[in-house]
């Protein structure tokens, strides 16, 4: 297992040195650029501008500046808010745990319905129930995520007024019970997503292994069809399902971002969106290199996961 | 042999004769059926539609202001300033149409041609592009868009750019797939024998037997887009009032959400249904289509 | 011919039914398809006593395996199959059990207990998740009870068995890590492990080379006469079957076309497909240079939803004759004692080549 993840880790270290040209290709090159919002007040005089340009080191060559925001990243000197001058590291921190929260509860209830859905169509191949969890799903993955949003809080907080509309927990409250009525309407908007994802690709594993030799061989042994389904047929098919849900990481993070702002709940989407009005680059273009990472650690820990879950792999890696 | 008579060994390009059968299979599909017919539906709604109803998508009305909708000449109510809601759903369903279908081309014109060209000369060519196209694909997607949307100056042809530029790389996949399993096969390098350059084996040879995967790419995306330009649009970062899009109607309709319902009713039933029957179309395609896909 | 040696004589059929069992009376297998009602096996007839192979040959879509699936209702549930008829089989204890139209409940306990299959495919017939051990306890506990450290050295004391070595270290074994060869034996091992009554061997060599082959059908005969344990081996390769059979059902297109002892079908095959095949095997011939074309059945297996009228091998058949061959279907007769051939011109083809 070691040479195969140290292959991986060199693979991902590789993409994100491309990923850190990219991410300052953007900001440099934009039309914009990271003096536009000095220029937009539109009072700053040409020598101020070219003060401002030589404090910030933005009138050296490219390839050095890049070179030196790289070389910060890697010692974790991401930069400063032009905000608030808290570093961009720390702001990030500050907003990362409620984001993990959203995103971790939500995969959860995607795992758990999305697959029993997957499960009972796969078994129940072309029901009814089938048919309406595939044109559901469909749909699902079709529905902009705010507006489900905007619904959800319509139905369950305006009319019924059984959840609250948005925030992490109220003031003054905080208990645990509190926190969670904050979390299940924004946990289950962005779990909509993944629960389709789920669903369709959990039924179209099973599928795929139930018609399997070694599920046959387990049937002439008299094996009991609850423990063909669980322990030979799920056991397989929920393999694939780990690399899905390590290239799913990226269509979360955006999903959350969406489902942040319609709940105005604290965490790194909201960081950024704010960061992207305030004209905030350092802030912008921090957030941008740690998304992509978050994305990349999502696909390694998924074939990591992978590798130790499949045997075939497993013996193979060594 | 000259290069100019060079003939083609491929696969013959199929005739229409012998597309029935993935057209016949592709009628069969009934979902991708509806949503072909809805598809068609909102496209006339958005561009015929206007000259068929009295209202107007820009004049105001403050009397006739927060109208619900059946309750009187405006079938879908007003908004705040009065304006008729079907008609600016249909004003709006035209830039958001007309982008999702711009962004599509423009990806998929960028896509096949990186797809093309890391395919056919693998290679480090190759190699560096699919790893380009590898890290454009770690940014989430709204998180780019945001960012570049930011620093743009907003207008339908930058929108349109801006998503074909986070779009492109999944075509680009698909396509580099195809050619490097094409590239080996015997027509190619019959091809190759006889003198062909290049180009003409890329576009002449390849490229025509990649079609299938790429129009089940393209319907994809078109859906894909539509629903960025949505979330974007909503964000405050796309489509800037006074031009309507179904995405900003959404954004303003944020706020009336408990004395004005319908105004974000509306609005998210064209795009879901729009990119739902985008969807079943691929979905139908694929199927259709996949007898003749190369593996 | 080449030497042949049966290991048990048997007697012939109708006499005493002493310790049968396996009674199989017409059998049918139908299945519902897109292309409507298909009749894979009909009116199957046959018995089978202790320590008794039974060789089932034909071509594919002869309705071998599909037979042999249904006795032990392993294909696709009703509405989509159809069995009827009867089978019987004894289980060591002396308990009989009525295999069609049994409740799932009850085939449960009959498979792998009393009766086992190994399948043509030993690459992808064991789970590859789970180790080799493992899947040989499962049964052990499914059907005797047996856990923890009694169920893994029963589980090394059947590899022993098969011919593995170093059983212990081979239980935590995942299939991947294992050949052909040895899956295949690791698949015998989990189908003995209960000590079934019937063994099926549903052509267990024919993904394996040559020198294997020979392992495992040494191996089968070994473990047949240590267990007494009854097999119905079907295969398309008859080198194997003069090897391993006592007694052989030759099938064509569903039915029964030649029942009887290997020695006797061998010398005096009756029926013209048994023929043709007997005579399609290449014979080797040292020290004399004749070059003879591969004889070969002209023809192909006629489609199992249109067949043609009459005998269904008649199209193909060199002794064809209209009128009589395709008035009906022929019915099993009995040449000799113990021989049955469903042909209305055997005694005419008799002495033919």
């Amino acid at each position: 297992m070691g040479r195969y993840l140290l292959r991986r880790l060199l693979q991902s270290l590789l993409l994100l040195a491309l990923v850190s040209m990219i991410a300052f290709a953007i900001l440099h090159l934009a039309p914009g650029g990271p003096l536009s919002q000095f220029l937009a007040v539109g009072t700053l005089g040409q020598e101020d501008v070219d003060r401002l340009m030589a404090q910030y080191g933005l009138n050296r060559p490219l390839p050095v500046q890049y070179l030196d925001w790289a070389g910060g990243l890697v010692t974790g000197d991401w930069g400063q808010s032009y905000r608030d001058q808290l570093p961009v590291l720390t702001k990030i921190g500050m907003h990362i745990g409620p984001t993990l929260e959203l995103m971790i509860s939500s995969t959860l209830l995607a795992m758990f319905i999305g697959g029993l859905i997957g499960i009972l169509g796969a078994v129940r191949r072309y029901s009814f129930f089938d048919h309406l969890a595939t044109v559901g799903a469909m749909v699902a993955l079709s529905i902009p995520t705010f507006w489900f949003g905007l619904a959800v809080i319509y139905l369950f907080s305006v009319n019924l007024g059984w959840l609250p509309a948005g925030n992490r927990e109220t003031l003054g409250d905080g208990s645990f019970v509190d926190r969670l009525q904050h979390l299940l309407l924004p946990c289950v908007v962005l779990a909509l997503v993944s629960t389709a994802v789920w669903s369709r690709y959990m039924r179209s594993s099973m599928l795929d292994v139930v018609n399997q030799d070694y599920i046959r061989t387990a049937k002439s042994k008299g094996v009991s069809p609850m423990r063909i389904l669980v322990h030979h047929a799920l056991r397989n098919a929920l393999l694939p399902m780990i690399t899905i849900t390590g290239l799913h990481v990226s269509t979360l993070l955006s999903g959350a971002l969406v489902t942040e702002t319609v709940f105005t709940w604290p965490g790194m989407g909201r960081l950024f969106l704010d960061s992207v009005s305030n004209r905030d680059y350092p802030v912008v273009m921090g957030m941008l290199m740690f998304t992509a990472c978050m994305v990349l650690l999502g696909s390694l820990l998924a074939d990591l996961l992978y590798s130790v879950a499949d045997p075939r792999i497993k013996g193979e890696a060594k | 042999m000259s290069a100019t008579q060079t003939v083609s060994l491929a696969v013959p390009r199929r005739s229409l004769a012998q597309r029935y059968p993935a057209l016949r299979r592709f009628l069969r599909h009934k979902p991708a059926l509806l949503g072909l017919c809805v598809v068609v539906f909102m496209t006339l709604f958005s561009f015929a539609g206007p000259w068929v109803i009295p209202f107007n998508a820009t004049d105001t009305d403050i009397r006739a202001r927060l109208m619900e909708p059946f309750a009187g000449a405006h079938v879908l109510g007003t908004d705040p300033l009065g304006r008729d809601v079907l008609a600016r759903l249909m004003y709006a369903g035209r830039i958001s149409l007309s982008v999702g279908f711009a962004a599509t081309a423009l990806s998929v014109l960028i896509g096949v041609l990186v797809g093309l060209v890391a395919g056919f000369y693998r290679g480090a060519v190759g190699a560096v592009l699919m790893r380009f196209v590898d890290a454009m694909l770690c940014f989430p997607s709204i998180f780019l868009l945001l960012a570049i949307a930011a620093l743009i100056e907003p207008s339908v042809t930058s929108i349109v750019v801006l998503i074909a530029m986070a779009s492109w790389m999944e075509v680009a996949r698909v396509v580099e797939g195809q050619i490097r399993s094409l590239r080996e096969r015997d027509f190619a390098l019959a091809a190759e024998s006889l003198g062909a350059g290049d180009i003409r084996i890329m576009f002449r040879e390849l490229l025509p037997n990649a079609v299938a995967p790429i129009v089940v790419a393209a319907t994809l995306n078109i859906a894909h887009a539509i629903l960025s330009e949505s979330y974007i649009s909503f964000l405050g970062y796309g489509i800037h009032p006074p031009t309507p899009s179904w995405g900003n109607m959404l954004e303003n309709a944020q706020s009336y959400l408990t004395n004005a319902p319908w105004l974000a009713i509306v609005p998210g039933v064209a795009i879901t249904l729009t990119v739902t029957s985008f969807n079943f179309i691929g979905d139908g395609l694929r199927d259709a289509l996949d007898a003749k896909l190369d593996r | 011919m080449n030497h042949l040696e049966p290991i048990h004589f048997v007697a012939a059929e109708d006499s005493a039914q002493v310790d049968n069992i396996l009674e199989v009376r017409d059998l049918n297998v139908a299945f519902r398809t897109a292309q409507g009602h298909v009749h894979a096996v009909r009116d199957v007839s046959f018995s089978l006593r202790r320590g008794e192979t039974l060789a089932l040959v034909g071509e594919t879509s002869s309705g071998k395996s599909v037979t042999c699936l249904g006795l032990l209702g392993l294909t696709p549930p009703a509405p989509y199959c159809t069995i009827s008829g009867s089978a019987r089989l004894a289980a060591r204890n002396g308990k009989t059990y009525e295999l069609v139209g049994t409740p799932e409940r009850v085939m449960r306990q009959v498979r792998g207990g009393v009766a086992s299959v190994i399948f043509q495919e030993p690459m992808t017939s064991l789970n590859p998740v789970h180790t080799v051990g493992a899947q040989i306890c499962e049964s052990l506990r499914i059907h005797l009870g047996m856990k923890g450290r009694a169920a893994t050295d029963r589980a090394a004391e059947l590899l022993n068995q098969v011919g593995i070595s170093d059983p212990k270290r081979r239980l935590t074994n995942y299939p991947h890590e294992l050949s052909g060869g040895m899956r295949q034996r690791v698949m015998i091992a989990m189908a003995i492990a209960c000590e079934p009554s019937l063994l099926i061997a549903d052509e267990p060599t024919t993904a394996l080379d040559v020198t294997i082959q020979a392992q495992i059908l040494e191996l089968l005969q070994k473990l047949q006469s240590d267990n007494r344990m009854a097999m119905i081996y079907i295969t398309h390769n008859l080198g194997t079957v003069a090897e391993i059979a006592d007694r052989v059902m030759v099938m064509y297109a569903g039915r029964i076309v030649e029942k009887a002892d290997v020695v006797e079908l061998f010398t005096r095959p009756q029926h013209p497909y048994s023929r043709g095949l007997i005579h399609s095997v290449p014979r080797l011939h040292s020290g004399r240079v004749r070059k003879t074309p591969l004889f070969a059945i002209p023809g192909n297996v006629p489609d199992p939803a249109a067949h043609p009228p009459g005998c269904t091998f008649g199209p193909r058949c060199g002794h064809f004759e209209p009128g009589r061959c395709d008035a009906a279907v022929p019915d099993l007769e009995s040449a000799r004692p113990g021989h049955l051939v469903r042909c209305v011109r055997w005694p005419e083809i008799e002495g033919a080549a």
